[in-house]
């Protein structure tokens, strides 16, 4: 193997009252593919951020050494012209520029200020080639999907000579297929000579395409290890990020018993949805599903299988076109046209998108946990502000919401300890099921086993929960039962027993060229 | 209720009561205090420092009690407007139309009055019902039809204005019967013996007191009975006190003058009325709500279309009551009436603490820049300063104020 083309030394970085960086050192060797990984909060961002010169040289302390050289970026421009190029989480895309508009944007092909359309687009159609893309280059980036998008971003970056590539969680929403393209690509890129540094959670995409892994934790690097050695198993780098071995990454969980005859909590049946523009579309066709008291029960998918799509439409029709299907409760059909009425009869859902369906981010923790239900804490119409407080210092208590007070704008609080918010406003709403989407995406390790921890109890005190996703081993490790998803339809039901990530997956991967 | 105390309180908070070391830390409590809610103390200060600014530029006269009760009588209905203003804002709209609907109530109470010689309390009442359809229509474009609010205020604005200018002739009509103008530029009357003050407006000034302190005492005891963090016992009193001064102060100016006059008391009344809606009722959770994430809004339950449609619904309602004083102010409806009233709202608004993303501000704060504006205006005004520089004076205000919360938060950000 090469030398190495980078080496930060002792980076040291200080954000008023934290210290973020104390003593990272990193070396990344000349054409290698090189995966960062720590918990929320470890410094994994701060450290690129320092790297690409967000934050200038002067506000930090120790060296970085780009290939053999001393530099000292002033802002994002300087460390792009050495062909460092990061590609931040969300992704920088004007929405309604054409992608050659998008890939050439501050960077365009002009003389005098007047840009060359035709160098633009034969340039643009010769880099999305080299990304694998085949769409037309005047394609607005508003009408191709969030892989496609992910794409557009590394041509963009290539169109700046990179040579050092920055992925910042590259495939948290991208579906499994796309993943699988964009990790590919980093391999194919890897080939023609570019270094890259990707920053995940994911330890199956890091086994797959780094080379050496750097682990973060409290702001200080903690290892590298070789990934293609022999012992650099999942568990080890986990070990590695949380500091003790995770022998139980689930809480110990008693299987659930089911009460024979009882009718279940909530039932689903034939239920068919249509795509909210697309009429065409089936989001979810014909589906059947039940979840006693008691039980949680998964439901696996890859993306766009219409996990959310069905948990939303049941909740209160809140996504597409409702096309067909009932919804019992207890064995009674009830009426779930509008959230208010879906609260009313019990059920809560939790949503994937914390940021955006589940939190009011300005503003504080209490009156977050008091909004689906604030008839609770009120009296003909007026809120006591008391009990109301008294309520969400219970939950920052029992839920272990990281916050100095419930006084804290939730905006304020680490992944985690939003999704804890999220998870306590619905509790608090009362329901007799509970729809968790993703609950523990985008949050840490140690995060994760506490929201299980409270899963569990939840099934525990008798409610029934359906819990959404993406992460088999989570399913695998929490459900008593997992029905499988694709294309819109219900393909599998598992126990417990029967079901494996093998099994899980050849069902969720079923009929998918059928229905398309 | 209680916010619109506390934020009062550290203003006048005088120095030097209690000495030495036990100041240093009641200090401290005040500075965290104030700390937490830095715009609306802030503009708190400002005002105070605006207040002996002109006062001491004016020789005092800013501070006579001619003076005070004309300021409050000139920028009521700006203050009326800047209410429903902030609820609009913190909904996460605007509404550019409310100067126009001030006129066009102005106009109709006119011909109700004045062409048609209705009783005026009726002829109120119609207004008031007027102004509150005129904002629900709007309101069910907003919320409804899903127009953006920018877009039907502004035409809004257009179709009022022109409206006002129809039903008027181009013409200013007046005057108003005498009950409506006692009402809108009248004093309290005086009762009992003479005591060189205002006996009624001692009176009221002092239930206020006695009110707010059992308020703020009773709040205290719940607040221990939830085994919930009180302030310190010091700070509190300290607050109490620096409320009842200023509530005495201001009874006394008014007092030792006609008395209080009765715009003051809707004000009062509007101003603890929709304070206590929007911190303690569900309604004004709800409009907190839909501002600050209206996708999060929806998936609670939160119903955001009857909410905006009620916020613009009330803002006309407010717009209403504001035309009906204004006109009643100067004994007449006229075509130009109300001109730019919006602008002024809506500054007092975003002076006030109100976000442009909407899911922030208080009323208590719209008062505040409300009345940053209308001392400064009248403040100007005794010195001799010209409308001309007046409005350059008030843009810069708006931009300093706006500029300087935008700079204190990137500094607590990052």
């Amino acid at each position: 193997m090469a030398g190495p083309v980078l080496e930060m030394r002792s980076i040291v970085k200080t954000f008023p009252g934290v210290k973020a960086l104390s003593d990272v050192t990193l070396t990344v060797r000349q054409g290698e593919v090189h995966a960062i990984c720590g918990e929320n909060g470890a410094g994994k961002s701060t450290l690129m951020k320092v790297l690409s010169g967000l934050h200038p040289h002067g506000t930090y302390e120790g060296d970085i050494l780009f290939e053999g050289e001393v530099c000292q970026f002033k802002d994002i421009r300087a460390s792009e012209e050495r062909g460092i190029v990061i590609i931040h989480q969300e992704l920088a895309l004007v929405p309604y520029l054409s992608l050659a508009e998008n890939i050439f944007l501050g960077n365009e092909h002009a003389t005098r200020g007047i840009i060359s359309w035709t160098e633009t687009l034969r340039h643009a159609t010769e880099l999305l080639r080299r990304v694998g893309l085949a769409d037309h280059p005047d394609t607005r980036v508003a009408d191709i999907g969030v892989g496609k998008q992910q794409l557009v971003e590394i041509a963009k970056a290539l169109s700046k000579k990179v040579k050092l590539l920055i992925l910042d969680e590259p495939t948290a929403a991208l579906n499994d297929e796309d993943s699988g393209k964009l990790l590919e690509l980093i391999l194919e890129l890897k080939k023609q000579g570019i270094t890259s540094i990707i920053i995940s959670h994911k330890l199956n995409e890091i086994r797959k395409v780094a080379d050496s892994v750097t682990i973060l934790r409290d702001g200080q690097t903690i290892e590298t290890l070789d990934v293609k050695a022999e012992e650099t198993t999942e568990d080890r780098i986990i070990s590695g990020m949380v500091g003790r071995d995770l022998e139980n990454r689930f809480p110990e969980r008693s299987p659930h018993e089911p009460e024979e005859g009882a009718a279940p909590a909530l039932e689903i049946r034939g239920w068919t949805v249509h795509h909210p523009i697309d009429q065409q579309r089936k989001v979810c066709d014909d589906v059947s599903l039940h979840v006693r008291r008691g039980e949680i029960v998964g439901i696996a998918g890859l993306m766009g299988a219409g996990r959310t799509e069905l948990a939303m439409s049941v909740f209160g029709r809140t996504y597409g076109r409702y096309a067909g299907g009932t919804v019992l409760k207890d064995g009674k059909e009830i009426r779930t046209k509008s959230v208010p009425e879906a609260v009313k009869h019990g059920i809560a859902y939790v949503t994937e998108d914390r940021k955006h369906y589940g939190l009011n981010l300005i503003d504080t923790i209490n009156r977050n946990i008091s909004l689906s239900a604030l008839g609770k804490v009120a009296k003909r119409g007026v809120v006591d502000e008391h009990e109301e407080r008294q309520v969400a210092e219970g939950f920052r208590k029992s839920m272990n919401i990281k916050a100095p007070t419930v006084f804290e704008p939730v905006g304020k609080l680490s992944g985690g300890n939003q999704q804890k918010v999220v998870l306590s406003k619905w509790i608090f709403s009362g329901p007799d099921v509970l729809i968790l989407d993703e609950p523990t995406r985008g949050i840490d390790v140690g995060a994760k086993y506490e929201i299980y921890t409270v899963i569990d109890q939840l099934a525990a005190q008798g409610k029934a929960v359906v819990f959404i996703s993406s992460e088999l081993p989570e399913l695998l490790g929490m459900c008593d039962r997992i029905y499988t998803m694709a294309a819109g339809r219900l393909t599998g039901e598992f126990s417990r027993a029967e079901a494996s990530q093998q099994s899980l997956m050849r069902q969720m991967t079923k009929d998918k060229e059928v229905t398309r | 209720m209680s916010t619109d105390v506390t934020a009062k309180s550290p203003a006048p908070a005088p120095p030097g009561k209690s000495g030495g070391a036990a100041a240093d830390g009641l200090l401290q409590l005040v500075m965290d205090g104030m700390r937490r809610n830095m715009r609306q103390y802030g503009m708190l200060i400002a005002l105070g420092l605006i207040v002996v600014l002109f006062a001491v530029w004016t020789d005092g006269d800013l501070l006579l009690p001619r003076n005070v009760s004309n300021l409050v009588l000139q920028n009521s209905y700006i203050l009326i407007l800047a209410i429903g203003m902030m609820l609009v804002i913190i909904a996460g709209h605007i509404d550019l139309s409310v100067g126009s609907l001030t006129a066009f109530v102005g106009s109709m109470a006119a011909v109700f009055m004045v062409k048609q010689d209705l009783p005026w309390p009726l002829a109120v009442v119609l207004c008031l019902a007027v102004g509150a359809v005129a904002g629900a229509v709007q309101g069910f474009f907003i919320a409804y039809g899903g127009i953006p609010s920018f877009i039907v205020t502004l035409a809004g604005m257009l179709i009022f204005r022109g409206l006002t200018e129809i039903f008027l002739e181009g013409q200013t009509l007046g005057p108003f019967p005498e009950g409506l103008q006692k009402a809108a530029n009248g004093f309290l009357p005086e009762v009992g013996p003479n005591t060189n003050y205002h006996n009624l407006t001692l009176l009221l000034g002092f239930a206020m007191i006695a009110f707010v302190i059992f308020q703020e005492v009773r709040d205290r005891r719940r607040q221990q009975e939830f085994d919930l963090d009180v302030p310190p016992t010091k700070l509190f009193l300290l607050k109490l006190v620096a409320i009842g001064a200023a509530v005495l102060t201001l009874t006394m100016l008014l007092a030792s003058y006609k008395g209080a006059p009765i715009v003051l008391l809707i004000l009062g009344v509007l101003l603890v009325g929709f304070g206590y809606v929007m911190r303690n009722a569900i309604i004004g959770r709800h409009i907190y709500a839909i501002g600050g994430n209206l996708p999060a809004a929806k998936l609670s339950g939160v119903k955001d279309k009857k909410v905006t449609f009620l916020v613009f619904l009330n803002m006309g309602m407010l717009a209403a009551l504001a035309g009906l004083v204004f006109a009643a102010r100067f004994n007449a409806a006229s075509p130009k009436a109300g001109l730019n009233f919006e602008l002024e709202a809506i500054a007092a608004s975003f002076i006030g603490g109100a976000s442009m993303s909407g899911g922030v501000g208080t009323v208590l704060g719209a008062i505040i820049g409300g009345l940053v504006l209308g001392v400064l205006n009248n403040g100007m005004n005794l010195v001799g300063i010209g409308t001309d520089w007046q409005q350059v004076i008030k843009g810069m205000v708006l931009l300093a104020a706006v500029g300087f919360d935008v700079w204190n938060k990137r500094k607590v950000g990052s």
